[in-house]
């Protein structure tokens, strides 16, 4: 460790080997002033002059330019004009000097463009029409501006032929398509932590690939495919499904992580056809794990589409009104009183269904609304009344500001593959020191690996800061604890986070400043933190009750030693998954895709999801089920429509339906926050030894949606359970004459 | 102005032909050096260049004739008094540089003492990040064999070179990355290293100076490419050897992140004997801004080919008829010569009777001293099949990180290729110049341009040989389309569009019709 | 081809895959060529590679050379060593230890390794043979033409291709370096310059009855002097401090 740190700091003396990549980090200096044909722009010294161009308004073409990647410079299409400079310059590669005359348009740099475009395209197959990318393919539109009517490239030797990869089930490689832009391989190595991809050759051959054949391991290997500029990256589960011009974009949010994801769903008909990122600088910048990505083919199959009802051991399809009043009987037959009526929220609870459930279940006097996570029948580990207690409350973006992190119990990389991505960032760009306590994983950041259990957090937080990385945690000038859900959810997470909560406060001058808040709780499922906002927790009283009466939200991981044999299940959700078996009824609901509904992400930020395709068959929209029940049921909850719906949960909290914004709480009261927890009552916090245990042992089945789907199985069979076979080159060579 | 900038250069003279030059004199030679851009500004006084003695001869043991090793070394004067050179200081060593004129060896013959300087910006000081000096030893450009023989001679002079340029630039450290090919120079290098470090010369207070500097060796494993600057650099921190962009300059972001000069093995080389003696007795040979001595080497079509250290500015007539025992054949043999490098453009004989080896007469006949390695070509070459030779080099050595280069070279390597046999249309000659155009000045290292010139140099003096080359087969063969098939295989139920060769098409249609 | 590196195993290619062919014409190419990796009998990273306390001391040594963060300096000294070790050839395994003891990511050094061509990824003979037919080489004595023929006739093989005996394998390759002593070929690690058919055909001799010819120029000459005669240097080198400036004298 203390050689590594002694590198470290030579490295950081010598500078870093990757000194190119910091132009997107560089800290805000004077601006500049230059001219841009003839128009004058101020940018910040150090702006790469193609976002200077940009500034201005002239449009520079690029390849390998990527505003979130290192600069490569390689592709030479950004070439430009600059006054006094005897060649034309490559605008992506050349920051921004003050008082130069930069010019975009010229005979010059026309001519310049046009060449490369040539270039590029010589050894380009010209498959447009059976191309995936056609129609968002950037050789493709650039060669409309700069690209010749005819070919000059007639050689007798022919193309360049490259053979292609395989890269696993979601990367789709066309080999012959690729211009050598290096974007895929720039990706994988700094911002995904894959260092398997490469330049390999030199010169005219020079591919990208892997040299040995193996598979692109990684969570986040789909967005090789949107960066990738041609056609030679493209999507396996999508191949020849839809051309670009025929879907319908809807921007929404991903809900199969807690990360609160931008995405944007493209549909054709009634069917999703792809889930693509959305650029949101403050959540997921531009990228999206292959979850969120390719999920979606989940949403067709084990869907319910109507109501069911059980007779004996079978499912019956059933009218809506058959459904309902045969919940109406079994809750009346049940006998339910106050507490003993239960409602359990699972992972992918909507806010307005959650408030609308909690409602109902309020006004039928029961505190019994619990969650389907472990131990979530009783009250949670930590007090909810202060949001800070369970929020990420450094906010996904400021994390790149920390620079010591502590990660209690959490796998990032699997609970939020985004956030993951922002530890690399800082990893590899502003040498972030990293720690874990708890299971060991596959990380893409170097980390100190200092305990497993509640036991060691208490004792790296009371202990020694003379060495390692307690030394630097204790040195750091913004620390950050991220304490993952899944320790809240174990018996030693009262104690975990006494400790915490306590360091932290005892630190608060570092962990706990206007511009800093180093305590965070990462959470992993979509509904969570909403669900803790409006209190869908049980009171302590109500816990104890045995249920006769059983609501499961969307609860697919519900224990099923909570539910009693005896009670009456109603199961609503959209998939026939776990929940449902337990069911005396299925109400059929809506998909993240098929709804307007809020959600709320684990930094607390409340972000509205749209309806890209209707509910398949009978389904509905799930508080619409939930209000119709209500009035079958005799108590009517007192909203028809979404906007009084909104304003109930404004009443609730206000920050519920401030869509796109994050309402921090003041380092005040998240000091009261952790006192709530440092003052736990000792006969919960006493900390084991027992390790922690890893939420997630495999990221692509983690929730009814990724379960049902298809894409998401062939993945987890060859990146979780690695049995994926790469097809043999012989095999492959039939296919290539006529692929 | 002529007379003063005379008076001041003649001033520190000693090699004694100074006393030749005046300005009235340099008016006869302006007329005998015939054409000449306004690129140049000093008019060459009247003075023959060459004939440098032995005794001015830096390289003493260039043909190996002598021990290699440290005591042979110091027979003959290196590591002489060296402590007092380094003890001058940055600032005098740098200066005696300017004053000698050196121009940086490798080929672009930028002002050594210059760019040393650059290392030395105000506030280095306060740098803390070490500082390197980077020998460039991968000669690979076709052609050239000079440092090789430097290095297996005199070694020594490299590593005391490679101290005294340190010393300049205030560096920490020395790496010499040589080709890989060169196996037998790099022992000797690396014998000449331990030795220097065994006797205390160099390493920690090296040479009882208190100035601590360290060498080390560093092979290349083939890669042309790695004699480019950056490239190098990325092929030393174990990478691919791809250039790296610029800015940052190595001066500022170059080893390891470090300030970083990479200079010649020649340029390094002549450092301590100038320091020596003197910066004016080098700057005494030459012309004006190309002073000093400098290690030709010969190959192609002269009877002896030979590697050998001469004056500056030696009339490139002389060099061959002194040194090599002319050119085989006799002078009005010659057909061409590619005068520094295969990446600078032939000149046909006609020129070759003019030009001086230096810089500025050689850029003024559109060409230049690239490494000094001359490559002479009689009249049995087949000037299109060594030309296409050089783009095949090209192609096989471009890094392929960039555009132009990586799609370009191979084009023209195919055209070039083609045009060896003939089997090309007329105006592809100038589509492959417009080729070499859209590649020249828009790559990131100058492998691009040193791709482009040959193929410019071949068609500006030499395009009837390749039209008569194209004719010839178009007589046996009829008409070719573009991109080498013929026109007699092409299918002429459909049009050819003009820019295959249809208008070629139409043309003969017209011919053979009643 | 100066690609020729590539063919190196061609024969061995053709034999090996001769039975299945697919709807391409030409067979699949071998790993030489293709900068891919494809796992063979003798060549995938099953195969064990260490090297040997010798080596491993003078790997560290290497290692030594470059900045501790920067270790990774030394990865093509030490995969030309690996080479050394493994007759001549740099395998995966090869490869793959290299990156092991340099902490870099193996792709790292798959990018090296592909990068230069002096690495052989596929076996080569104990003489390997690198014929120089750049330009100067072409121009200069008989021309490297002359010497490919005779090479090619000689040993009955053509550029890319091992002899069956396993003794030699020859390739084309650019400039090594040695323009005025053209034309050149590279044995192993030594030079032989200035070659005529005749002398060519010597060398090879030699080599095929395990004697090791004389490197160097082929002709009498020591270096690249003038061979008909010095025209420089023929007085006895100038010895320390003279004809220098009075300070260093």
């Amino acid at each position: 460790m203390l050689r590594r740190i002694a590198q470290k700091n030579v490295s950081r003396v010598a500078g870093p080997s990757h000194a190119r990549l910091l132009s997107t980090t560089v800290p805000r200096q004077a601006d500049i002033t230059l001219t841009i044909d003839g128009k004058e722009v101020s940018v910040p010294q150090g702006t790469a002059l193609i976002q200077a161009c940009e500034k201005a308004g002239a449009a520079v073409p690029r390849f390998c330019y990527h505003d979130r990647l290192a600069i490569a410079g390689n592709c030479r299409m950004c070439l430009v004009e600059v006054e006094r400079s005897p060649k034309p310059v490559a605008s992506c590669a050349m920051p921004a000097m003050p008082g130069s005359k930069v010019f975009t348009n010229t005979p010059l740099v026309h001519k310049a463009r046009e060449g490369v475009m040539e270039f590029l395209l010589a050894n380009h197959p010209l498959d447009c029409p059976i191309c995936d990318q056609g129609g968002e393919c950037d050789l493709q539109d650039q060669s409309m501006r700069y690209g010749s009517d005819r070919t000059r490239f007639h050689e007798i030797t022919g193309k360049r032929a490259v053979e292609n990869k395989d890269l696993g089930p979601i990367v789709k490689t066309s080999m012959n398509r690729c211009i050598q832009c290096t974007r895929c391989v720039r990706f994988a190595n700094d911002v995904a932590g894959v260092e398997d991809l490469g330049t390999t050759g030199r010169g005219n051959d020079l591919q990208i690939g892997m040299y040995i054949e193996k598979t692109m391991d990684s969570e986040m290997s789909g967005n090789i495919i949107d960066l990738c500029p041609v056609g030679a990256l493209t999507s396996k589960p999508y191949a020849f499904q839809a051309r670009p011009w025929e879907l319908k974009k809807t921007e929404s949010v991903d809900v199969l992580d807690a990360v609160g994801s931008n995405i944007r769903v493209d549909s054709r008909g009634v069917q999703v056809m792809r889930v693509q990122p959305k650029i949101n600088d403050e959540i997921n910048e531009e990228w999206i794990s292959d979850k969120t990505r390719y999920a979606y083919d989940g949403l067709k199959y084990q869907r319910l589409t109507t109501p069911l009802v059980r007779e004996g051991s079978k499912f019956v399809p059933a009218s809506w009104e058959t459904a309902m009043e045969t919940i109406r009987h079994g809750y009346l037959n049940s006998g339910a009183r106050g507490d003993e009526i239960k409602a359990v929220a699972g992972a992918l609870a909507d806010t307005e269904t959650l408030v609308a459930l909690k409602d109902l279940v309020n006004r039928l006097g029961s505190e019994n609304t619990t969650l389907d996570s472990k131990l979530g029948d009783l009250p949670p580990a930590q007090s909810v009344d202060i949001r800070s207690n369970y929020l990420f409350n450094t906010g996904i973006e400021n994390v790149e500001e920390a620079d010591a992190i502590l990660l209690i119990g959490t796998n990032p990389r699997h609970e939020a593959a985004t956030i993951n991505s922002r530890f690399r960032k800082q990893f590899l760009h502003k040498g972030t020191e990293f720690a874990v306590i708890g299971e060991k994983f596959d990380s893409t950041f170097e980390y100190d690996h200092v305990g497993t259990s509640a036991k060691d957090v208490e004792a790296f937080l009371t202990g020694k800061a003379d060495k390692g990385f307690a030394k630097i945690f204790k040195n750091a000038k913004k620390p950050l604890v991220v304490v993952g859900s899944a320790v809240t959810e174990t018996k030693d997470g009262a104690a975990v986070l006494k400790a915490v909560s306590k360091y932290v406060s005892d630190n608060a001058g570092k962990f706990l400043t206007p511009e800093w808040t180093g305590f965070s709780v990462l959470q992993r499922a979509a509904s969570r933190a909403a669900a803790y906002d409006i209190g869908f927790t049980p009171s302590t009283s109500a816990s104890s009750a045995k249920p006769k009466f059983v609501f499961l939200l969307n609860a697919d991981d519900v224990d099923p030693s909570s539910i009693p044999e005896d009670a009456f299940v109603v199961y609503q959700g959209h998939h026939g998954d776990h929940g449902a078996q337990f069911a005396d009824v299925c109400l059929p609901a809506a998909a993240y895709t098929e709804k307007s509904a809020t959600w709320i992400n684990t930094e607390g930020r409340s972000q509205l999801g749209r309806t890209a395709v209707p509910p398949p068959g009978a389904s509905r929209e799930d508080w619409k089920i939930i209000r119709a029940l209500s009035e079958v049921i005799g108590n009517p909850l007192p909203y028809d429509d979404p906007l009084t719906l909104r304003q109930r949960m404004f009443d609730i909290s206000p920050t519920l339906v401030r869509y796109d914004a994050i309402e921090k709480p003041s380092p005040e009261i998240t000091k009261v926050g952790l006192q709530s927890l440092s003052s736990a009552k000792s006969s919960s916090s006493s900390a084991s030894t027992t390790p922690f245990k890893k939420p997630i042992s495999d990221f692509y089945r983690t929730d009814p949606i990724s379960r049902a789907s298809v894409t998401m199985a062939d993945c987890s069979k060859a990146f979780t359970k690695k049995q994926y076979t790469i097809e043999t080159v012989d095999d492959r060579t039939a296919q290539a004459s006529y692929a | 102005m002529i007379r003063s900038r005379t008076l001041l250069r003649s001033l520190p003279s000693s090699s004694g032909s100074s006393s030749l030059r005046s300005s009235a004199a340099a008016k006869v030679t302006v007329g005998s050096i015939g054409s000449r851009s306004l690129a140049t500004v000093s008019d060459p006084p009247v003075r023959h260049y060459g004939g440098l003695k032995d005794q001015d001869r830096i390289f003493t043991n260039l043909y190996l004739k002598h021990d290699h090793g440290l005591k042979g070394a110091q027979s003959r004067g290196d590591w002489h008094k060296t402590k007092d050179i380094l003890l001058k200081g940055d600032s005098w060593i740098i200066q005696t540089i300017k004053d000698s004129g050196l121009r940086g060896r490798g080929g672009a013959g930028f002002p050594s003492g210059l760019k040393w300087s650059f290392m030395n910006k105000p506030g280095w000081e306060k740098d803390p990040r070490p500082r390197y000096l980077v020998v460039n030893a991968d000669e690979g450009e076709p052609g050239t064999c000079k440092d090789r023989e430097i290095m297996r001679g005199d070694p020594h002079k490299l590593v005391e070179g490679c101290l005294v340029a340190g010393r300049a630039m205030n560096a920490s450290a020395a790496y010499i990355y040589i080709r890989g090919e060169f196996y037998q120079e790099a022992s000797h290098l690396q014998q000449a290293i331990d030795e220097a470090y065994k006797a205390g010369l160099i390493g920690k207070n090296a040479c009882n100076s208190g100035y601590d500097f360290d060498v080390y060796l560093h092979r290349g494993a083939g890669a042309y490419i790695c004699g480019e600057e950056t490239a190098l650099i990325e092929s030393i921190e174990g990478k691919q050897g791809k250039p790296r962009l610029k800015p940052p300059f190595p001066a500022d972001v170059g080893l390891f992140g470090c300030p970083t000069t990479v200079a010649n093995v020649e340029t390094v080389a002549v450092a301590p004997t100038i320091a020596r003696r003197g910066g004016s007795w080098f700057a005494g040979f030459g012309r004006e801004r190309n002073s000093g001595t400098k290690v030709y080497c010969i190959s192609g079509h002269v009877n002896n080919p030979c590697v050998i250290e001469e004056e500056m500015s030696i009339p490139l007539q002389e060099l061959i008829e002194k040194h090599c025992g002319g050119i085989r054949g006799g002078w009005q043999n010659l057909k061409g010569i590619i005068p520094g490098g295969c990446s600078v453009p032939v000149i046909p004989r006609s020129d070759c009777e003019k030009v001086l080896m230096d810089y500025d007469s050689l850029k003024d006949a559109q060409t230049s001293l690239g490494t000094g390695a001359v490559i002479v070509m009689d009249q049995t070459t087949d000037m299109i099949s060594a030309i296409a030779r050089f783009a095949k080099f090209y192609k096989h050595e471009s890094c392929g990180q960039c555009t132009p280069c990586r799609e370009g070279t191979t084009w023209m390597m195919n055209m070039m290729d083609r045009m060896v046999e003939g089997r090309a249309q007329e105006r592809e000659i100038d589509m492959l110049l417009e080729l070499t155009k859209q590649v020249e000045g828009h790559t990131i290292c100058a492998l691009g341009d040193a791709a482009a010139w040959p193929i410019q140099g071949l068609m500006r003096h030499f395009r009837p040989e390749v039209e008569a080359r194209l004719a010839a087969f178009h007589a046996k063969n009829g008409q070719t389309l573009f991109g080498g098939r013929l026109l007699s295989e092409a299918d002429t139920r459909y049009a050819i569009p003009d820019n295959l060769g249809g208008d070629a098409q139409r043309n003969i249609a017209q011919v053979s019709a009643p | 081809m100066s690609f020729a590196r590539s063919a190196i195993a061609s024969t061995r290619a053709v034999v090996a895959r001769s039975g299945k062919r697919g709807f391409t014409s030409s067979s699949s190419r071998k790993s030489e060529s293709l900068f891919v990796h494809r796992d063979t009998d003798y060549n995938n990273p099953s195969i064990k590679f260490q090297f040997t306390p010798e080596n491993l001391k003078r790997a560290n040594e290497i290692i030594s050379r470059y900045p501790t963060q920067y270790k990774k300096g030394a990865c093509m000294p030490l995969l030309d060593l690996g080479q050394r070790q493994n007759k001549g050839w740099t395998s995966i395994s090869v490869m793959n230890e290299v990156a092991r003891l340099l902490d870099m990511p193996k792709m790292r050094v798959y990018e090296v390794a592909t990068f230069y061509t002096m690495y052989n990824r596929e076996p080569v003979a104990p003489n390997f043979i690198q014929l120089c037919t750049t330009t100067p080489c072409q121009l200069g004595g008989c021309g490297s033409t002359k010497i490919l023929e005779t090479i090619e006739s000689k040993l009955g093989i053509h550029a890319g291709q091992s002899t069956k005996d396993g003794k030699f394998t020859l390739i084309e390759v650019e400039c090594l370096g040695a323009c005025s002593n053209a034309p050149m070929m590279q044995i192993g690690d030594e030079y032989y310059e200035d070659l005529t058919p005749e002398t060519t055909v010597k060398i090879l001799d030699a080599l095929a009855k395990g004697e090791k010819p004389q490197p160097g120029p082929q002709t009498g000459r020591q270096t690249s002097e003038n061979s008909a005669g010095l025209t420089a240097l023929t007085s006895k080198p100038y010895g320390p401090g003279e004809f220098c400036s009075p300070e260093f004298q």
